[in-house]
Formats: structure tokens, sequence, C-alpha cells
């Protein structure tokens, strides 16, 4: 079950073009490896949905990439300021499964240092534009890194538990390639919890809500 | 002045939410803090919604076009309500349509449900809002199919919203719904429009003003309770909605940030209106319209 807490910073670390947004935990649970949280940015109407990236005892981590009013009002967060944070949300992967390998576009790693700890070091295929993006990799073990123009689909094993995370076309393509992945999805969400019907993803003909119907999905599920 | 909002078993419906911006069946526990709970608008047939992107963020509000997404009158009855039932909340059901016919229709089928404790007519969604003249016919269409409480929710966009408010305390509407969303428009850093749809409905703080001014100019011209919203997020706010003349308060956009929003609001209301020396946070209503040393003009609770 979610609750809504107001958690203090205690870093906001650069990683790449990225920053790790490590708060104490509270009593708010870290969920499953592909829940997300929405966290509240100070100076914003609406919250930002974030994936757990790391569970250290005592706190979570998140993954931050900068880019809009509230990501970067997240970014600039300090040391002791609080954040409202309402989570765990949604489904998260299911870790069942016998020859895992992770495969990431982007900031689509955020959840991925968590899921690799949780399954034990699997493999990993991480996808980014550039060797300064790149710099993220470091937060997952065994991961093998690819830079534009070469995708990780390029060089994704065959017969593999495939869990994936990025942009929608990536997933597409992941899709493409192994019909069976986990695919967590991204959206704009204003609520985290089903409110809104604002995270809308038209999959399989139909609108689902990444919120409480994903952010994991299987296509072929 | 006017009858009061309806009741069941739990005394006055003080606090709502806004239609479309909260899921019962989702997040019960948040349902469970307001007085009633205010379905997302349910049309004749079922609407698939608008493709994404569907909301955006300003800064100083939320735009949405969610394009009434929902599962149609039939699959609403059949399935919906009974689950909305066991919730054990008062509901109200907001209906919307294309036509006067289709809210009499929508109003005439939800008449008959035991567990519906009033109707709210949507005829003010900011892309397809009906003009002053066709509220009465919709009010009055739907007044002739029902005899439960009746709410027309209108639009802040209306040239005269208090002439609209009489327009439709004539049709027979038992009380008003102030206001929808007011549409407005997002570009992104390529100065493209965020929303497919091009432009949504405006909520939020950047709302609450035109909200508060609609409120206050209805007021003073219907003898009708009146659930005022727009940007609500504190007690105090929803105390100058009160005092503005709305006699319930609904949550909107406040709710994606905070589901605990309705208690929080309840427990400030009533610690803000104690401190500005009203007996009850009903006893405000209206307050914005006495001047200093009058009598109220309401007889209030």
């Amino acid at each position: 079950m979610w609750k809504r807490e107001s958690l203090s910073v205690v870093a906001v670390e650069p990683v790449g073009p990225y920053v790790l947004l490590r708060m104490r935990r509270g009593g708010v649970d870290p969920g499953r490896p592909g829940q997300f949280f929405m966290l509240a940015p100070p100076g914003r109407v609406l919250p930002r949905p974030m994936s757990l990236c790391l569970a250290p005892p005592g706190e979570l981590g998140f993954l931050i990439d900068p880019v809009g009013p509230g990501t970067l009002a997240l970014a600039a967060l300090v040391p002791g300021e609080r954040v409202f944070v309402l989570g765990p949300l949604g489904n998260g992967f299911c870790l069942h499964v016998e020859r895992p390998v992770l495969l990431a576009g982007g900031v689509g790693i955020a959840p991925f240092p968590y899921l690799s700890e949780q399954l034990g070091g699997p493999p990993a295929i991480l996808g980014f534009r550039s060797a300064h993006h790149a710099e993220a990799a470091e937060l997952v073990p065994h991961a093998e890194v690819v830079i534009d123009p070469v995708l990780p689909t390029d060089v994704l094993p065959r017969n593999r538990d495939v869990f994936a995370c990025g942009p929608e076309p990536f997933l597409w393509a992941v899709a493409a390639h192994a019909p069976e992945a986990q695919l967590a999805w991204e959206a704009p969400m204003a609520c985290g919890y089903g409110a809104c019907h604002g995270c809308a993803v038209e999959i399989g003909g139909a609108y689902r809500r990444l919120c409480i119907d994903g952010p994991v999905l299987q296509l072929a599920a | 002045m006017g009858s009061p909002p309806p009741t069941r078993g739990r005394g006055h419906h003080l606090i709502l939410n806004a239609s479309g911006c909260l899921d019962a069946l989702a997040a019960p526990h948040v349902a469970r803090q307001l007085d009633a709970f205010v379905t997302k608008t349910v049309t004749p047939l079922p609407r698939e919604g608008n493709e994404p992107v569907r909301i955006a963020e300003s800064d100083v509000g939320m735009l949405n076009s969610i394009g009434l997404a929902n599962p149609g009158i039939e699959a609403f009855m059949a399935d919906v309500l009974p689950r909305l039932g066991e919730l054990d909340v008062p509901i109200w059901v907001s209906v919307g349509g294309s036509a006067a016919r289709d809210y009499a229709d929508l109003c005439g089928l939800l008449d008959e449900r035991d567990d519906v404790a009033a109707l709210e007519l949507n005829v003010s969604c900011p892309n397809v809002a009906a003009p002053e003249d066709e509220i009465a016919e919709i009010v009055a269409a739907a007044r002739a199919a029902t005899t439960k409480p009746l709410y027309a929710k209108l639009s802040p966009a209306l040239p005269d919203i208090a002439a609209a408010a009489a327009s439709a305390a004539a049709a027979g509407a038992d009380g008003l719904s102030l206001v929808n969303t007011v549409r407005g428009l997002a570009l992104d850093a390529g100065l493209q429009p965020v929303l497919s749809t091009t432009t949504g409905g405006l909520s939020g703080p950047a709302l609450r003003p035109v909200a508060l001014a609609a409120v206050h100019a209805a007021y003073p011209v219907v003898e009708l309770p009146i659930v005022g919203m727009g940007g609500i997020e504190t007690g105090r706010h929803a105390l100058e909605f009160l005092a503005a003349g709305a006699s319930t308060c609904a949550l909107g956009t406040v709710l994606f940030r905070d589901p605990e929003a309705p208690a929080r609001v309840r427990a400030e209301l009533e610690s803000e209106a104690a401190e500005l020396r009203f007996r009850t946070p009903l006893a405000a209503r209206g307050a914005a319209h006495r001047r200093d040393g009058e009598e109220p003009l309401l007889a209030v609770a």
C-alpha cells in the first residue's frame, strides 16, 4: 500500500548529466523494482513520477534527468530540504525468470540498479546518446554500454528474459525483438494513483493507465 | 435561502472531489475522506478519450485534455455503480452528452438508482461547452427526467455567469457547480502545443480567482446551493469559496499532488473558520457579501 510522507534529502550527486537524488526513507516502503514514486518538486503544481533507482538501508535513491522545470527543481534540492514522496505505486517487474538481461535506453536505466541487485547482477545492455550520458552505467554491474548510433537491440542476445526501460520507440523496438519482454513505460502523469487519466498509452488497441495497469507491461501477456 | 444540498447519513456535503479528479475504485481510501464522491462524467456511449499527450503543467496550473474517457452509461450502471455503492460514500454522478435529449436519457436511467445521491450536468467541458440558451434547455430536459438533486456545472468562460446561473435555476436546477476548467494552451520547448488536442482545460491555482469571482457573482442571484471549485488547495481557500457564496467545496487538481487533501483541507477549514469566529465553516457562507456590522444575508447552519 502506498503512503505519502515528507522525506529529507540526504545528497544530490551528479552522475554524468543526471543526478542521483538520495533521500531518507522514513516510513516509506521501497516496493519492488519497476514500481515508482511521485516526488513533489518545490514550487510546481504537479508531482513527477520517478522509478526507484537504489534502495540502500534507510534511503531511497532516484535518478533524475534535469530537463524540465520539475526535474530541474528536484535536481536543485540541497541536503536537509524536504520533499513529499508518494509510493510505491504501480506494478513492478516480475523477478521469477531464468535468464534475465536488462536493456535500457538513456535515463531508462533508472530502475535497473535496484532491479540488478534483486536479480543478483544479471548482464545489462545500456544505450546512451553520448559518452557523458554513459557515465550513468557505473550504477549497474555487468553492463555493456552502446552509444548512438548503435542500439541495445543491435546486440541483444537471443532466448533471454528481457527487462527493458526507455522511451516509447525504444520499447516498441525491444518488443519487436522480444515479444515477451517486460517493458517499463513512461508517460506524463499528474497523480500516479489512477485519478487523472493523463498517463494513458495505447497498447493492444486500447488505452491503458500506466500508473495502475503498468508501468511494467508485457505486450505478449 | 434555497434548499439544502443533498445529504445521506453524513449531514451536509461540505467537501467533494471535482468530477474527473479521482477514481474512487482505484483509491477508495481517498474517496472515503469525502462527504460525497463525484464520478467522472458518464456519456451515453463509451469513450476511449483523447490521444496522448493528455496533460501538461504550467507554472500556475495544469492543462488536461482527457476527452471524457468513460465506459458509457450501460457499463457504468452495470459494472461501476454497484462497486461504487460498496464504498459507503454518497455518489454524485456527472453526466454529459451532445444534446439535451442525451442528458434527459442519462438522468432518466440514473433516477431509478437508489445508490445515486445527486446528478451533475456537465454542460461545460472546455472544448464542447454549451451556450447559455442551450444550458437552460439541457437543465429543463434533465429536470423532467429525474427527481434527484440536479446540479448544473457551468463554465467560467460564459460571458455572464450570473445570468447563466439564473437561467439554470429557472430551468429547474437544484444547485450549481462553479466552475469547470477554462481553455488554455501550453507550448513545449520547441514552441509546439504539448497537448494532442492543442488546447485543454486549465485548472489549479490559476483558476482560483476566476472561480471565486463566478461563485461571488452567482450567489446573490440564485437561491440555491453552490459547489465551489477551482484551485482549492487549503482550508483558507475553501473558506474563501464559502465566503463568496459556496455551500460546498470540491477539490480537483490538488488531489493529484496530495491524496490526503480532503482530510487536510477539512481540518484546516474548521480551524480557519473558528479563528474568524464562525460557529461552523458553513456559517461563513456569503460573508464576502456583507459589509461590516451588517446582519448576515443568509440564515446559515
